[in-house]
């Protein structure tokens, strides 16, 4: 009783909220504005401590890059739901928007402005923008060469140990063969293999595709499998009463039954793989990210290697996003078995 | 004019032999007998019900003659031709529906005509049969979002659409709650009779199968053998609780009051 009772105002204060002229608005992103403005101010009016005869580029640059998101969102705050689905979109993510300015600005502080943390190794934001305009070219070829290496490498060895998953799952004899095989030679990490593969293929760019697919395939081939071998013998059985074949079991049984595991190994295998290709890369492979990394490191241009691993960053975990994506389309009948 | 009507659709039914029936299952623990030299006609368009006592050997009749599994020893027959492997004119429905998660309640029902490759050219049959089992507004579900009574008759319409001769049940109606039960009871009763497959009937519920079946197999426990018959024939549409029901059912509990397992 008591709590119901007490319960009443608080309903009323958000009823009120929400049905008033204030509640069209996007409070984040007024509050998001403000933070970001004060960052764009920071920049412009606090000078850089001066490293030898030279500043740092593009620190004009980086304030009107951040006065100009702080128009944005001002923009989008004040028209708040009017501005729908971009506002909706953005919601969510509000505190991180206001979180990074604040980052930002820690980060101009205890490098460009109070030289706190050492030069050569620490660069302030603005190095990123600097990178990127006068850099541009080589980091996008790196990037393309990285996206090709790692997308054959990766199909070859996700179909790979699609195949021997359900194979194996499927067949007992072949199982026998290829278990211990499995058992042995998988759990040795590709990145181990990496000298030896130099070796016998005919190119390095051969060997990394070898590789990467070696450290997909893996726990793609043994996910599979565990989905294949645990499927319901009932579904079987329903099947075959009706007179299907043993491929139809496979294609329309198995198949679909151990998906939810497959797309498991997917996601593990893709994260072997984007290790391994920046080891290749690092190591072997005259090209891509991996190889940006190297060759920064070698011309201490430490600001370029911080650009490459944003780059890698944003890239990689945008791959992952994709696949999540996909997963939910494939398997959208399961959003109803499990907590999603 | 019931009986007519029955007689002239019967021809779609199949004629069941089995002969001298027995079953054994090699475990590790040394070989379990699950049946005993089971001996059963069943005449084409009849409808029989199998009375036994859990774990006696039911569902393993069920699968052997639906060819699932081959006997130890003895023979199945179907129109005098021996079983030796499943076939769409034998369907089994089994105890759970095991409806395939993946597939929404029409891929689900579809599947025997998918597996004939039949499937592009009779799609309406697909529609009939979800028609027949009330089943129409939820043809896109999936089957997490049915009930359990509705995942039975999505069950039910997936074994109509292979529109076979002979169509065993095993406890199709074991887990639903006594009214949908009822409801289920009647109509499988009506489609049978409307369609004139020949009807094997798993139940352990001595109401349901006299309600249901012109004649009621009753098993001992295991390894099972035949304990005794009991023709209905009392006419359908059947009355519940009509004197010869009730008679009948006298009858069959004083049979099953003597075995000491039941
Ligand atoms: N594949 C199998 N392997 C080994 N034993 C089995 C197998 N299938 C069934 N059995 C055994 O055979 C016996 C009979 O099983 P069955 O499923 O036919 O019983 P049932 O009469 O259908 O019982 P219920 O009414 O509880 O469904 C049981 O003891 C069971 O343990
Ligand atoms: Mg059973």
């Amino acid at each position: 009783m008591s709590e119901s009772t007490l319960a009443v105002p608080s309903l009323q204060t958000t009823s009120r909220l929400n049905d008033g002229p204030l509640s069209a608005l996007w409070r984040a992103g007024i509050v998001g504005a403000v933070v970001w403005f004060a960052l764009g101010a920071l920049v412009q009016f606090w000078p850089n401590e001066m490293v030898g005869f030279s500043d740092w580029a593009y620190t004009q640059e980086f304030a009107v890059f951040a006065y100009a998101v702080a128009a944005v969102l001002l923009l989008l705050g004040i028209l708040g739901r009017r501005a729908d689905p971009v506002t909706s979109t953005l919601r969510p993510a509000g505190p991180w928007i206001i979180a990074l300015a604040i980052l930002f600005a820690i980060w101009q502080v205890l490098t460009a402005k109070l030289l706190i943390l050492p030069t050569p190794f620490f660069a302030p934001p603005q190095t990123l923008i600097e990178v990127l305009v006068e850099d541009w070219r080589r980091l996008g070829e790196s990037l393309g060469h990285s996206l090709v290496l790692l997308a054959v490498g990766y199909l070859v060895g996700a179909a790979a140990g699609f195949l021997t998953g359900v194979s194996i799952g499927w067949s007992r004899s072949l199982g026998y063969w290829v278990h211990p095989v499995l058992r042995f030679l998988g759990p040795v990490p590709s990145t181990a293999l990496l000298p030896l593969s130099f070796f016998f293929f005919p190119s390095s760019w051969s060997a990394a595709v070898f590789l990467i697919a070696l450290a997909t395939w893996f726990p793609v081939t043994v996910l599979t499998w565990s989905g294949v071998a645990g499927v319901n013998r009932n579904y079987y059985d329903v099947a075959r009463t009706m007179g299907a074949s043993q491929w139809f079991l496979v294609r329309h049984v198995a198949v679909p039954a151990a998906l939810p595991q497959v797309f498991v190994g997917l996601f593990m295998g893709l994260g072997a793989s984007f290790s391994v290709l920046v080891v290749a890369e690092m190591m072997g492979v005259k090209a891509g990210l991996g190889w940006y990394l190297t060759w920064a490191q070698g011309w201490a241009a430490y600001s370029n290697m911080y650009a490459a691993l944003f780059l890698m960053a944003a890239v990689f975990s945008g791959l992952i996003t994709l696949l999540f994506t996909v997963r939910d389309r494939v398997l959208s009948w399961q959003k109803g078995t499990l907590k999603w | 004019m019931v009986a007519v009507a029955r007689r002239t659709d019967a021809e779609r039914g199949a004629r069941i032999d089995i002969r001298n029936v027995s079953h054994t299952f090699a475990l590790e623990t040394g070989p379990l007998p699950v049946l005993n030299q089971i001996d059963l006609r069943v005449e084409p368009g009849e409808f029989v019900a199998l009375l036994g006592p859990s774990g006696c050997g039911k569902s393993t009749l069920l699968r052997l003659l639906a060819g699932l599994e081959s006997a130890s020893a003895g023979e199945l027959l179907q129109d005098g031709r021996v079983v030796t492997s499943p076939d769409p004119s034998r369907i089994l429905m089994f105890q759970d529906p095991t409806l395939f998660p993946w597939r929404t309640v029409w891929d689900n029902v579809a599947l025997g005509l998918q597996v004939r490759r039949q499937l592009a050219a009779q799609r309406s049959r697909v529609d009939d049969a979800l028609k027949r089992v009330g089943l129409t507004d939820f043809a896109r579900a999936y089957p997490h979002q049915l009930s359990g009574g509705m995942a039975q008759r999505v069950a039910l319409a997936r074994a109509l659409v292979n529109d076979p001769e002979v169509l065993m049940l095993d406890e199709p109606l074991g887990r639903l709650d006594s009214l949908t039960r009822i409801a289920m009871q009647s109509e499988l009763v009506d489609l049978w009779r409307k369609t004139g497959f020949t009807a094997l009937l798993v139940t352990h519920d001595v109401e349901e199968a006299l309600f249901m079946a012109d004649r009621v197999i009753v098993l001992s426990g295991r390894p099972a053998r035949i304990e005794a018959e009991l023709i209905n024939d009392a006419p359908y549409p059947r009355q519940r609780g009509s004197a010869r029901l009730a008679e009948l059912r006298h009858q069959a509990l004083d049979l099953l009051g003597l075995d000491a397992h039941w």
